[in-house]
This record gives structure tokens, sequence and C-alpha cells, in this order.
């Protein structure tokens, strides 16, 4: 007997456990596309999570705590982007330097926080909201003249800026971009998925929505079968340490991180698709004049 | 007859202490060609990427039909009326020709009547296009096709063309020429960046002969003769060189048999059995247009990409096909790759390091592992001096160097080692005719002293001037060599553009 009951509920709690995933891979992939690889998402979704809880807790209003989110994603990713595009830093040293700043500023930030008790909104709002910004996204890269400007921008910088385009201009917009989904993620996470505040509670989304973006060969919509292939092993693998298999937890709780990571050596092995899919300009700064 | 269009008036720009373009004053006529023709680092570039909008210049300004112009970029130089086409294709490999046509373009426009206009344009100008094609799949002549009706949808009052035939097969520059013939006919005015003397001559009203940054002439091209044009260019007579009387030897040095690499990668050319050999002492020329399997034949040579799937190469009666590039080195091999910065040299390194990279097993720089750094520093020092190199010493990182000043350094470093064979790829590109004489003489010297050399070239000048045989490489197939000595040109030519007899 199938139970489908059991199926749709299955379904249900995917969904809910993956849109943090799709957001931040989402906007990383935007990012990406205009040539800049942005490791600081982990720092700002935590940032974006831990500014949401505060204003909530303090004013009780969802929509000031989601527009206070993003803005501190917003702020995040201008710090981001005023370092690697203006005083052209290394985007991965960069990167990883927000990310660890993005811990310490929330877990300080939300010392007094832990364990206060809120109720949560009700998450499939912005599990629909998930599926229109990608389509959203999808649409603008492909169909649009400016979606087609970013990924020039991404494909090669001197040509696009020999064109007359504004390089920083459009790698700046992107990672603002990128930066309030991450924020999204987090205002999700802490907000919706998880009614509450616990240091480092986005755990390790913020890389594997990095690996998504590869497995999706920056294409907006593969993003989605990404993202709800690892958020189904997430689930799945917790249903089955319910049913209780008598394996060792730690090996369910690795499960996802190991699919992700076969995955991930699968599709790189095939270094052309790579090459014909991934921005050419990525992580190279753009130095204007000669 | 016709009034200036566009007027240069001290036009200065100096790259850190280096004077690009020192004073330049010259008008051009409207509805002509002008040609700026100098060697490389005469600072035509220079002067062309200023009217663009990519430079700003540090003194100086230009006038546009009598009123000043100045440009921030090639967005606003675009819609004053001035297009240009690169040397260099900037267009975007994987994107399709529409997209990149669209890119072009400054404002909205429907893809109806985008692929109107385009087609208005491609048959009035003879410029065939699918619109669909990603960019990467053409070839340089589709490519600069795809450049130039970019331009004209913009309607240019003004189009730069910056070196347009230097990857084209003689049929694609024809072409070329007929487009532009009838640009002109529509009283477009175009500026033609060359240093081919022939191309001047034949198709050009006027011309601004550039040296060192100054301008040393603006006049009308019928004044000059291809002699008189090449010695204001050069500044000097150009003494030609010399074959060595080479006597072909029974000792085979070096032998490709059968070799094929297939990569499955499109932006990768298969080798398709190249047969070759080059015996002792002599100089073997490999013509062809870029793109054609140059650069992948030059990998296998030198074992950096040996992806072989069938055929060997035999070096001194010895299977070398699978041998890595240092085991290749220390059997006397050396190379000059094309890629100066990161393949020839390491770039965060300095000039003296560079060259300990570089040698064979039994070098005199290094005692059981420990660098002897005073003998290096000498030897750099020595090709430093002996190539004319302009540096601030050996201990200078590679990346400061430019890029034709690493290429005497990197040349000079092999030249010096004196290998047993050389494989070298564009010898002279981007290199002062001062120094490339001291070069060419330099692999003449040491072909006489025994070394087999093999060039890799797309400079056909060149290897006429050196090769005693030549063969001509097209889309990875290598042709029968043919002796220099009773060396057509028009079959040469033909192989380079595909057609073989």
């Amino acid at each position: 007997m199938i139970n489908f009951e059991l199926i749709i509920g299955v379904i249900e709690i995917v969904m809910i456990a993956t849109t943090p995933l799709v957001f931040a891979s989402i906007g990383e992939l935007v990012t990406e596309k205009s040539g800049v690889l942005n490791l600081g998402i982990e720092g700002i979704m935590l940032v974006g999570a831990v500014m949401a809880f505060i204003t909530l807790v303090t004013t009780g209003s969802y929509i000031i705590a989601f527009g206070i989110s993003l803005l501190s994603g917003v702020l995040m990713s201008v710090l981001f982007a005023f370092f690697v595009l203006i005083l052209m830093s290394n985007q991965i040293a960069t990167g990883l330097s927000l990310t660890i700043f993005g811990i310490g500023l929330s877990s300080m930030l939300g010392k007094e926080f832990i364990g206060i008790p809120i109720e949560g909104l009700n998450p499939w709002y912005l599990v629909i909201l998930s599926f229109l910004i990608v389509f959203l996204v999808s649409y603008f890269l492909n169909k649009t003249k400016n979606g087609l400007v970013l990924r020039a921008v991404g494909e090669s910088h001197t040509s696009a800026h020999a064109l007359g385009y504004n390089v920083i201009l459009v790698r700046f917009l992107s990672i603002i971009f990128g930066g309030s989904m991450c924020a999204l993620a987090g205002f999700y996470i802490s907000i919706c998925y998880a009614p509450m505040w616990q240091e480092g509670m986005t755990a390790g989304r913020g890389w594997i929505a990095l690996a998504i973006v590869v497995f999706a060969t920056w294409k907006p919509r593969n993003v989605l079968i990404g993202a709800y292939i690892f958020g189904g092993v997430t689930i799945i693998q917790m249903n089955l340490q319910a049913i209780g298999l008598r394996l060792p937890a730690q090996l369910f709780s690795m499960a996802p991180y190991v699919v992700t990571l076969i995955v991930l050596v699968i599709i790189s092995s095939n270094q052309l698709r790579i090459k014909l899919s991934a921005p050419a300009s990525l992580t190279i700064p753009f130095y204007k004049g000669r | 007859m016709n009034e200036p269009i566009l007027q240069f008036k001290k036009i200065s720009k100096s790259y850190g202490n280096v004077l690009a373009n020192n004073q330049i004053s010259f008008n051009i006529k409207k509805n002509s060609v002008h040609a700026l023709l100098g060697e490389n680092g005469a600072g035509k570039s220079t002067l062309v990427k200023i009217l663009y909008g990519l430079l700003q210049p540090d003194e100086g300004e230009i006038l546009f039909n009598g009123n000043i112009f100045s440009t921030k970029s090639p967005k606003e130089s675009m819609a004053k009326g001035i297009g240009m086409v690169f040397q260099h294709f900037s267009l975007f490999e994987s994107l399709s020709v529409k997209e990149n046509l669209i890119l072009g373009l400054n404002e909205e426009i429907s893809y109806g009547a985008l692929v109107k206009d385009i087609l208005a344009i491609s048959k009035k100008y003879g410029l065939e296009l699918d619109l669909e094609a990603p960019i990467n799949s053409l070839s340089a002549g589709e490519k600069q096709r795809v450049e130039i009706v970019r331009v004209l949808l913009q309607e240019p009052k003004v189009l730069i063309m910056d070196e347009p035939t230097s990857v084209l097969t003689l049929n694609e520059t024809k072409s070329l020429f007929n487009t532009l013939n009838s640009l002109i006919n529509d009283g477009t005015t175009i500026i033609y960046i060359t240093h081919k003397l022939n191309e001047v001559i034949e198709f050009c009203n006027d011309v601004t002969i550039l040296r060192k940054g100054k301008e040393i002439e603006t006049s009308e091209t019928i004044k000059f003769d291809s002699d008189s044009l090449a010695t204001k260019m050069v500044g000097e007579r150009i003494n030609p060189l010399h074959r060595n009387n080479f006597i072909s030897s029974d000792i085979i040095k070096f032998r490709v048999k059968d070799l094929s690499c297939k990569y499955n990668d499109p932006f990768l050319t298969d080798l398709k059995s190249i047969n070759f050999s080059v015996s002792k002492g002599e100089i073997f020329g490999i013509a062809g247009v870029a793109g054609n399997g140059q650069t992948e034949l030059m990998q296998v040579l030198t074992g950096e990409d040996i992806r072989v799937q069938s055929g060997e190469i035999i070096f001194n009666q010895k299977k070398i096909t699978f041998s890595k590039p240092q085991e290749r080195r220390d059997m006397s091999i050396g190379f000059v790759p094309e890629d100066r910065s990161g393949h020839s040299a390491v770039p965060e390194l300095s000039l003296a390091e560079n060259v300990l990279l570089c040698q064979f097993a039994n070098n005199k720089f290094t005692k059981n592992g420990i660098i002897n750094n005073k003998s290096i520093s000498k030897y750099a020092n020595e090709i430093i001096s002996k190539f004319n190199v302009m540096t601030e010493g050996d201990s200078s990182k590679a990346s400061s160097l430019s890029g034709g000043n690493l290429q005497k350094f990197v040349i000079g470093r092999e030249i010096l080692s004196k290998p047993e064979l050389l494989i070298i790829s564009h010898p002279t590109w981007g290199i002062d005719a001062g120094a490339t004489q001291y070069i060419r003489n330099e692999l003449i010297k040491l072909s006489n002293q025994g070394t087999s050399i093999i060039i890799i070239s797309q400079d056909l000048d060149e290897l006429i001037q050196l090769s005693n045989r030549i063969a001509v490489i097209y889309n990875g197939e290598l042709s029968n060599s043919l002796e220099t000595d009773s060396l057509d040109i028009k079959k040469i030519g033909l192989l380079m553009g595909g057609q073989s007899e």
C-alpha cells in the first residue's frame, strides 16, 4: 500500500527545507554570471537571519523584519563589492573574510536573543516566491537586453567595456542582488523554517548553495533541480533515521553532503562542460584603462 | 579636394615613462581610406584608442568636422559616429551572433527590426552571417564579419579598422576590401591601421607613418612605393638576411610520423595525420593562418599536452611521443611556446630564476641542488645585453617586461643554451625591427652550428627568410614541405586558404 498522505507530507517538508537553498543559489548564480565569485554567502545569510529575528522580536512586524533583513544583505554585499570592485582585492580571500565576519557579527548581535520564542511566518509565501524568482531570473538573463549585458560582462569584461557597457556597475548590482537573496534565505531560516535564533543556524547552507551553482552549470532552472536533490536527500535521511534503520546517525547526517560532493565530482569531471558553461571572466578583476 | 573630417592636434599620451604618442598632429580627409602605418609599438593603437574613447590623451585635442571632439567612453564615440573593428575580436565567444549584435546596439530594438537591418547590411556589403551560430564555432573571417556588421548597425561616419587582415586568408582579405570599397562609396571614412606595405599602397588614399610615438609623415599614398614606405616606417634600410647555404644532411634529427590528436573540444583543432622530419642544422618552417592547429601542434611537440591518438614523435632515433617537457629539455630540445607569459616564463619570478627553470639536466647553475645565484645572474645579464632586453636588470620580475621584451629574453635564453633542436613559435611576434633582425641572425647562426630548428609562424616573410623548407598547416593538416629556394608564393597562399592542388 502506498500511503499518499505520507508522500505528500514528505514533499511538503522537502519544499520547505529546500527553499533557503534556492534563494541563496539563485542569488549567487546572478553574481557569478556577472563574473564575480562571492564566497561570503554563508556570512550574509547569518547576518540576514539575525537581523530579521532581532527586528521581529523588537517590533513585532514581519514586514519591517523582512525589510531590515534585506537591507542588511545589501549592506554586507556593498561592503564586498567595494573591496573587490573598487579596491580590486582578491575575490576568494574577501569572500571568505566576509563569511568569517558574518559569523562573528551575527553571534555578537544575536547574543541576547538566543532562546526567545516567536511565532513563525507561514513558509509557503516564500516557497512560492522562490519559484517565482528563479523563473524571473531565467527570463531576465535569457530574454532581456540587460540580462544579456550581464552575461556579456561575465563572459568578457574587456569586450563589454569596449562596447561601452559599465562593467563595474553591472557587477555592483549583481553582487547586491546576490546579497539580498542570501539575506532573504537567512530571513526564511530564522523566521519561517525554524522560528528562533541560534548561532551558526544556517548550518553550511551557503557552501551548499555555491556547489549548487556549479551543479546547475550556471543555468537558473537547474538551480531548482540541484537544490531539491540536496533538500530531498536531507529530508529522506531524517525520515530513514526516524524509521529506525540500524546505522550510525552520523552516516545519515553526512548523506546530503556526500551526495553533493559526488554530484559535483561527476559534473566537474567533464571539464569541457564546465569550460563551456562557466562565465569566462569569473573571479578575474577588471582594471579600467589599459 | 576633400575637407578634413578629423584633425589631430598635438596628441600626447604616456604610460609611465614611455611616450606612446608624442605630439601627433595630422588631418584625415572626408570619404577617404587613411592608413596609419607603423611597427608594433609605434603608437597606432594608442592613437585610435584615444579617438574611440578607450583612453584619454594627456595633451592635445581632436577636431571632428571642425568642432572639438571629446569622448569619455566608446559608447559616446559610437553615438558621435566613430566605430571601431578590433584586431583581437571583442566578441563574446559563448554567445550567439545575434546576441553579440544586440550587445553592440545602444537602444532597444525588436528582433524583427534587427534582423531586417542585418539582412540589409549583409546584402549591401556582401557580409553573410548565420545569426544563431555561437561565436566559438566561426572562423576568423566570419568573426570579423560579425564585428563589422555590429559596427555598421550604428551607421558610423568614421570606421577604424585595426590590422584587419592579420588573421584572414587571401580570399577573405579580398572580400573584406570589396566590403570596405562599397563603404567608401557610401561616404564613410576609414582609418586603416596596418604594418603591411602592400595594403597601404593598393588600398589606401593617404598614409600617416608613425615611428616610436611620433608622426613621421602624412601624405598621399601615390607618392610612395613599398621601398620608400618601409624606409620611413623602420627608419633605416632593411638589410635582407641571407640564409645559410644549407645542404640537406642525411642525419634526420627529428621526425613526426602520422601524428593524430583528437580533442572533442570546439575550442581546439584536431591534428590529422601530421608527417614531417627535420635534419641536422635545418630550419623547418610551418606556415598557416592562426587557429589552424598551430597551438595544438606546438603543445604536442613540447610535451605540454600529450593526448596523442596515434602516430609517434622521434628524436635522435628515440621515441619521445609521451615524454614530459622536462624530459625533452633534458635531451637538449629547447622550446619557445606561443604564450610568453605563463608558458615560456613564470610571470612572478625574476628573469634570473626564469633562466634556471629551463636548463637542461647538465647545467652549470646548480651544485647538489643549491643554486649558484652569481652564475645565473651573470648569464641572465648576458642575455639581457646581447638581445637588447629593456629591463632594470636580472632581478626584475618577468611580468614587469613588455611582451616584446620578454620574448627577446625567452628567445635569448633558448638560443644561448645551444640546444640540439629548437622548437619556436612566432619568434619575432611583437618585437621591434632591430631586435627582429638580431633574433633572425642568431637563429641562422645557431642552425649553422648544427641545431635543427622548427619555426611555427604566421609571418610568411619571416619563414621564407629563415627556413630551408616550409609546410603549411590548415585545419589540423600539414601539407607536404616545399623547398624555399624554389618556392611559389601563390602556392603557399592557396594552401593557407585551404586550397590544395
